[in-house]
């Protein structure tokens, strides 16, 4: 084998899931930490402008080129390779062995699918409106950056749309499927780049179910903020 | 220790060849002594079995001391049944209670075909081995064994990976059929020391592309290999392995 095919081998693939997967847990970072801003308590001013600081900065837009592409790779891959993990045994077992592993961590596929039925709808809700117009039906904030662009009122659209006890109820499910999802993909992300130190992936571990805990917790937060009026 | 003689009933998967289709057939076996061993009841079986005409069920063992490899059997749901760290040979009757309903299964895994009942065809681990699984050392005088400087926890790794007997239980307890826990620790073992250096990177890329070949699936880091495992290999070493794949994978030529 040469290092050509590197990233086609069983083993290469999982890299390409794990590197696509660590991005978008960067990604998740910076999602939290902007979204976070809604929590000023200042009618959502440091939340949109943070928001329009992403959409017309040229940095983000390259980076959410990436994402878009990191997203499709890390699906496309992530289901090419259960239908491929699938195929190898034709004939299944009587009884399952189920003690050996954790269920979340069989089941990334299946989280995997919520996640991607929600990531349809968020977009929904949020990318489409604000990148392709459909903000019109929003109450206009009247504040312009420098060159005369009008702040779209992201917050607005978030309240209006967490109004919604079921799109909460969605918006909470989905991100119990997000920590499950991290819980095992957040470690195993690593060890599939080769982080085989012991004492490294104790740290990792610890991280990984932190990360996994708290970036769905501040996510989950947010429609419950905005349903129950905590935010002003 | 008491002995107690307890009564059972078998579920075993019969299968005439690779190119037929496959059955549960239950058995009743009584009078079995919780000091034998489950390959001992098989065998207690199978000489019913004869004894009646019937044809005996097929399964691997051969030293039956827990160091060959050869047993297999997916023992109620588990590879080399309930206990850890243990193969099927050294898995006692006292592991069962009088009355109990034990399903035995083959490996299941495309890349292991069944020759017949719970026999089944684990060359696919030999090419594997042949693919890179080695060190070549040119002939000529016995060198002093301790000429070569090694650190102990390198040492210990190693021997802790060449424990492996390559059963097989990985790829049957992996919900992808996949033999990277095997793999791992074949790479591992050799990688670790000075002696496995001048083949450190082709090893480990023609090892990969001969488990793909073979139609094992891919990792995905679950544990089930580690605690099926009957030598306890660490699943450390799979990451190991995905070091020494990155590494060889960037920099060979």
């Amino acid at each position: 084998m040469s290092s050509k095919n590197m990233f086609t081998s069983s083993v290469g693939k999982k890299l390409v899931m794990a590197f696509t997967g660590i991005f978008l847990i960067l990604f998740l970072i910076v999602h939290a930490g902007l979204n976070a801003c809604i929590w000023a308590n200042d009618e959502g001013l440091m939340f949109n402008k943070a928001a329009h600081f992403m959409g017309s900065f040229v940095v983000p837009r390259v980076l959410e080129i990436g994402l878009f592409v990191g997203i499709i790779l890390h699906i496309v891959q992530g289901y090419m390779l259960t239908l491929e993990n699938r195929s190898k045994r034709s004939v299944g077992y009587a009884v399952n062995y189920a003690k050996g592993s954790k269920w979340y961590s069989r089941s990334m596929a299946l989280l995997g699918t919520l996640l991607l039925m929600f990531l349809v709808m968020h977009i929904y809700h949020f990318w489409t409106p604000s990148r392709l117009g459909g903000m019109a039906g929003i109450k206009s904030l009247t504040v312009f950056d420098k060159n005369g662009v009008e702040y779209h009122n992201l917050y607005a659209e978030m309240k209006l749309v967490f109004e919604n006890v079921f799109v909460v109820i969605l918006y909470v499910l989905a991100c119990g499927s997000l920590a499950y999802h991290l819980a095992h993909g957040f470690q195993s992300a690593f060890k599939t780049i080769g982080i085989h130190n012991k004492r490294y992936h104790a740290l990792i571990s610890t991280i990984g179910y932190g990360f996994a805990i708290l970036i769905p917790l501040a996510f989950a937060m947010m429609p419950i903020s905005f349903y129950f009026n905590l935010v002003k | 220790m008491s002995h107690n003689n307890m009564n059972l009933k078998l579920k075993v998967w019969r299968q005439k060849n690779a190119n037929t289709t496959g059955a549960f057939v239950k058995y009743d076996v009584n009078d079995i002594s919780d000091e034998m061993s489950f390959l001992e009841m098989l065998d207690v079986l199978n000489e019913k079995l004869i004894v009646t005409g019937e044809e005996p069920i097929a399964f691997d063992h051969d030293c039956r001391e827990g160091i060959c490899g050869m047993c297999s059997l997916y023992i109620d749901g588990k590879p080399h049944g309930p206990w850890q760290a243990n193969t099927t040979c050294q898995l006692h009757m006292r592991a069962f209670k009088d009355g109990d309903t034990i399903t035995i299964e083959p490996w299941r895994s495309n890349a292991f075909p069944i020759v017949k009942d719970l026999t089944v065809d684990r060359g696919a681990f030999d090419r594997i081995i042949q693919a890179g699984g080695y060190v070549s050392v040119n002939t000529g005088n016995a060198v002093d064994g301790n000429s070569l400087p090694i650190n102990k926890d390198d040492a210990d790794a190693s021997f802790a990976a060449a424990m492996c007997i390559g059963c097989g239980a990985c790829v049957a307890a992996c919900k992808n059929s996949s033999a990277m826990l095997f793999l791992s620790a074949k790479v591992s073992h050799l990688a670790l020391l000075p002696q496995g250096e001048p083949e450190r990177k082709s090893r480990v890329l023609n090892m990969v592309a001969q488990m793909d070949k073979e139609g094992f699936g891919s990792c995905t880091n679950t544990g089930a290999c580690e605690a099926a495992c009957p030598k306890e290999i660490s699943i450390a070493n799979i990451a190991r392995l995905n070091k020494e794949y990155l590494r060889a994978g960037l920099t060979a030529e």
